[in-house]
């Protein structure tokens, strides 16, 4: 009945995930019947898990990323203190379940820390920046993060029940194969990328649909703001390859369920097709995560510098040159391979070519700065951290480039270093700073400055204290994945890199004051005006918070500043004509995403433990809700012209009062 | 005045340069501090024998090649914000500076020029630092056949008939060429002072060429995780003068078990942090048959397959 699901799935012998499981369900439950008790349910329900607006959606995934990284962090300090008593000794976790945590910490960090982070950003921001209305697909968009949080629970689940993988965060076969891993473990792994790889891809070909096709009046694709090209490129990326991870794993679930070959040692199957189609993936993902974060500093760097960007034709061309570079650079990630001394020199070159192109972005950031009026606010700090760690990460990059010294290095601590010097410092602070920047847009007021810069120092600080030793240690020669060691020469550095870690949580503790200290003092912070940083583009026009509609009246451009121009034209003329108000029409928010991810999510499940009914049962819920939402028969509602102009009248009232006290500036 | 050229900047364009020089020192230092303290340690900046010693070559070259642009870069960023801060009233404000030919010439030309030195430091590092390409030496190479277990190295010498596990001796000043493969899951062969890592892979053979210049015991490990007993997936590599190699392969000859077909698969069961030893004989086609599976590939856990249980250990 209930396949290989029965007691013996729950940990008991094992006390730290049974402990840890237990402490998540108990502060779930809390929150949840809290919420109950509170009667926010049908708040919750209407307002946020049926929306369909996307700047709510954005703010839902921001939140799914922020708990995912505090759980892959909670990992982190796991392996850093397990690697800290482990010298001569065993430590206090033990091989299977060490092994469990650095891969659940990759495949969260990456699935649904960084990426989750990325996506609630593009959607906050894109169609705000594009001066529109919503997404192309609102309905689909919502789709996607329910089927994404799908992905997140299954993985949290298989603490309490089950395992999760003992193979990394890439799943190399043949260790991934049945033969060597019999448990569940790699099924977790597989089937929540599998069902919240469906929600990437549809927010890839929503995003693409948006950007292509659905831009303010006026706004040409040289007229974008930087962060939407680099938000096209990456969702470009996201279509382009997420069906390679999705058909890859389907193969290697193809292996483990139904005998198949793929991957596997016997029958002609081939372990290193794997390893070339993930990382067929795998790299175009570190640009799907990575572009937006450059556009997100070239946004904060151009507006705290109080200039337009500098050379945006170049950071075009270099954005989306990216799309194309990335795809021919896979194999760098395993020049250990002995493919022979061409196929490694093609591919070490073709990786400098990533090399170039990032160079010229950082120069055209830094010509940004050239000139400017910088103001040191919390999203800039990032953004300078961001250029200093990310340079010395393009260092360490290019000599993992280059195949003899990538034999000196490949798989140590110095790879894992590098790949958190770019990912922290590119992705994660971007995801800080555009948190920051665009908190007021979300909110209509700002974060607390000072906790803000507190956490930004000790971020910085901590993270070069927990990776410049993994570097030292890693040309020392220390593998990644070590559960225990006993070569003393590490030692030192493996303590030093735990101190790092308090110093980070240190940093995660200031976050979660600001958010505190902000919301309490949210009056002294509020952002009346809609405009807080003196901005250049489009989200700024409107009211903070932005409305359902975000704009009253759809903005026309003339320029690749939208914003600076309306008010550089306002302060000259002295005047803001009273707009137009037209009736606007808005989608409905609809429960299907969130029934189809609750179905999906019982697939899952369900696969996993070989409960063949309840997949089936899962897949016709899921089916049937689909085909449910493709026959509807709702209008999409209408906000009538008289509403809108009585919305936006404060708006107009602050932005008059703006306007006569820089008409007192110029006199 | 939307595009200007970029003479203008000529001024602060000196000033940086001069403050540049000045810091420079913070760059280097810690650079070089860095390799100093990994370098003196055993690692693999602390090579032992031509590889080791040339992939250090290409790499510090590789390093000086990106820094000499990076470098400069990381100065003109931290100088640019401070410079530019908005209470600086002696900087110049551009509101509206957003093209200039050189400096785009510039932004595309140094990279550019860095990647052609660094593609070729590739190109030609990849081909003389080849794992396949032996290494030119007066002595004649001796061979070695590398087999990764679940989780422990089985050395095979060919020309001598032996074996071992978990130690590898070789005699210094002598080229080694190892074959290598696995046995079950992927493994990575690595001893950092010797340069060079390569991966064994099931049904595979890669080729390495190695030597130790000197006398002396160098750490061995594999790199690529391959489950429960990894951590543990060690061993010494010995290089010995050439006697002493011999009177090491003569007693090995005397003691320990032989290894065949069935000593083989029993070998090959999953085991952790297992003590060195030796084979007195060892069968000639056992690599192959390996190789080419006509000996099938390790087992993996016994526990927990079609049963309840989801947590299978491996026995210890």
């Amino acid at each position: 009945m209930l396949g290989k699901l029965t007691l013996q799935a729950i940990p008991f012998d094992h006390p730290v995930p049974l402990f840890a499981g237990s402490f998540v369900v108990l502060v779930v439950l809390c929150v949840v019947v809290w919420i109950a008790l509170k009667g926010y349910v049908p708040y919750l329900w209407r307002e946020w898990i049926t929306s369909v607006d996307h700047k709510r959606i954005g703010v839902m995934y921001v939140l799914l990323a922020c708990l995912m990284m505090l759980r892959g962090f909670i990992d982190a300090i796991m392996m850093r203190s397990q690697q800290t008593f482990a010298f001569h000794a065993a430590g206090y976790l033990p091989p299977e379940h060490f092994d469990q945590i650095f891969s659940a910490h990759g495949t969260i960090m990456i699935f649904f820390a960084a990426m989750p982070f990325m996506i609630g950003l593009m959607n906050f921001a894109v169609p705000l920046q594009l001066g529109v209305r919503d997404v192309a697909f609102p309905t689909l968009n919502n789709t996607s993060f329910w089927l994404t949080c799908v992905g997140a629970l299954l993985i949290n689940l298989s603490l309490l029940v089950g395992e999760f993988a003992r193979t990394g965060w890439i799943p190399y076969p043949p260790l991934s194969e049945l033969t060597y891993s019999p448990g569940v473990g790699v099924d977790y792994y597989l089937w929540s990328l599998l069902i919240s790889g469906v929600g990437t891809l549809l927010t890839g070909i929503n995003f693409v649909t948006t950007i292509l096709k659905i831009r303010a009046p006026g706004m040409s694709y040289t007229r974008m703001p930087m962060f939407c090209w680099t938000a096209l490129a990456s969702n470009l990326l996201i279509v382009a390859a997420f069906p390679i991870l999705t058909a890859t794993l389907a193969m290697l679930t193809l292996d483990r369920y139904l005998g198949f070959h793929f991957f596997s040692n016997e029958a002609g199957g081939n372990p290193m097709m794997f390893v070339n189609l993930i990382w067929a993936w795998g790299h175009p993902e570190v640009y799907i995560l990575v572009l937006p974060a450059f556009g997100i500093f070239a946004e904060v760097i151009s507006t705290f510098s109080n200039r337009p960007l500098f050379g945006y034709r170049s950071m075009v061309i270099a954005t989306m040159a990216f799309v194309i570079v990335t795809y021919t650079v896979w194999l760098h990630h395993f020049f250990t391979m002995g493919a022979g001394a061409d196929v490694n020199g093609i591919f070490g070159i073709a990786t400098t070519i990533i090399g170039l192109i990032t160079g010229v972005k950082v120069f055209n950031w830094l010509f940004t700065m050239y000139g400017g009026r910088i103001v040191f606010a919390s999203p800039m700090l990032w953004s300078i951290g961001f250029l200093v760690t990310f340079c010395i990460g393009g260092v360490t990059g290019m000599l993992l480039a280059v195949p003899p010294a990538d034999f000196l290095v490949h798989n140590s601590t110095f790879l894992v270093a590098h790949f958190h010097n770019v990912i922290i410092g590119g992705v994660i602070f971007a995801g800080f700073a555009g948190l920051t920047y665009w908190f007021p847009k979300a909110f209509g007021f700002r974060l607390d400055e000072g906790w803000g810069k507190a956490a930004f120092w000790l971020t910085l600080i901590g993270f070069y204290v927990v990776f410049v030793p993994l570097y030292i240690t890693g040309l020392q020669g220390m593998p990644r994945r070590m559960q225990h060691y006993d070569f003393a020469l590490w030692h030192p550095w493996i303590v030093a890199a735990a101190f790092g870690i308090v110093l980070l949580f240190c940093a995660m503790v200031c976050q979660v004051i600001q958010l505190r200290v902000s919301i309490r003092h949210r009056d002294e912070l509020r952002d009346d005006t809609g405009d807080p940083w003196n901005g250049r583009s489009l989200e700024w026009a409107t009211a903070s918070p932005a409305p359902a509609f975000n704009f009253a009246v759809l903005p026309r451009v003339h320029g690749a500043e939208p914003y600076w121009e309306i008010k550089r034209r306002a302060i000259e003329t002295q005047q803001t004509a009273e707009p137009q108000y037209e009736p606007i029409e808005l989608s409905r928010n609809s429960p299907v995403g969130v029934i189809t991810a609750f179905f999906a999510f019982f697939v899952g499940f369900a696969m996993i433990w070989h409960i063949w009914w309840m997949a089936i049962l899962g897949v016709v819920g899921a089916y049937a809700a689909f085909v449910w939402f493709a026959w509807r028969d709702v209008e999409d509602y209408t906000i009538s012209a008289a509403e809108v102009a009585q919305l936006d009248r404060a708006r107009r009232r602050v932005h008059e009062e703006w306007l006569t006290q820089h008409a007192r500036e110029l006199a | 005045m939307r595009y200007m050229s970029g003479c203008f900047c000529a001024p602060p364009v000196a000033f940086l340069a001069s403050k540049c020089l000045q810091l420079l020192p913070i760059i280097t230092i810690p650079t070089a501090l860095l390799a100093l303290l990994a370098g003196c340690s055993g690692g693999v900046l602390d090579p032992q024998g031509p590889i080791g010693a040339a992939d250090n070559k290409i790499l510090f070259n590789a390093l000086g090649i990106v820094l000499a642009i990076v470098g400069p870069t990381i100065v003109a960023v931290l100088i640019f914000a401070w410079w530019f801060r908005a209470s600086n009233t002696r900087a110049r404000y551009l509101p509206d500076w957003v093209f200039s030919g050189r400096i785009e010439l510039l932004s595309w030309g140094i990279p550019l020029l860095i990647i052609v030195f660094l593609g070729g430091v590739i190109w030609v590092g990849a081909h003389q630092l080849d794992p396949y390409r032996p290494i030119a030496s007066q002595n004649k190479s001796i061979n070695v056949q590398v087999v990764s277990l679940d989780w422990k190295w089985l050395f095979i010498y060919p020309d001598h008939g032996i074996a071992s596990v978990n130690e590898l001796v070789v005699p210094a000043g002598v080229p080694v060429h190892f074959s290598l493969t696995s046995a079950s899951v992927m493994n990575m062969f690595f001893v950092p002072q010797l340069g060079s890592m390569i991966m064994t892979m099931n049904g595979m053979v890669t080729q390495l060429y190695l030597q130790a210049d000197q006398a002396g015991d160098f750490y061995g490990e594999s790199t690529q995780y391959s489950g429960e007993g990894f951590s543990g997936m060690n061993f010494v590599l010995r290089a010995v003068p050439q006697d002493e190699f011999e009177r090491w392969v003569a007693a090995a000859r005397q003691s320990g078990p032989e290894l065949d077909r069935a000593s083989y698969i029993a070998v090959s069961q999953q085991s952790q942090n297992v003590r060195p030893f030796t084979y007195r004989v060892v069968d000639p086609n056992l690599f192959d048959e390996i190789v080419t599976r006509r000996i099938p590939p390790g087992p993996g856990p016994q526990a927990g397959r079609g049963g309840p249980s989801v947590h299978p250990r491996a026995e210890h």
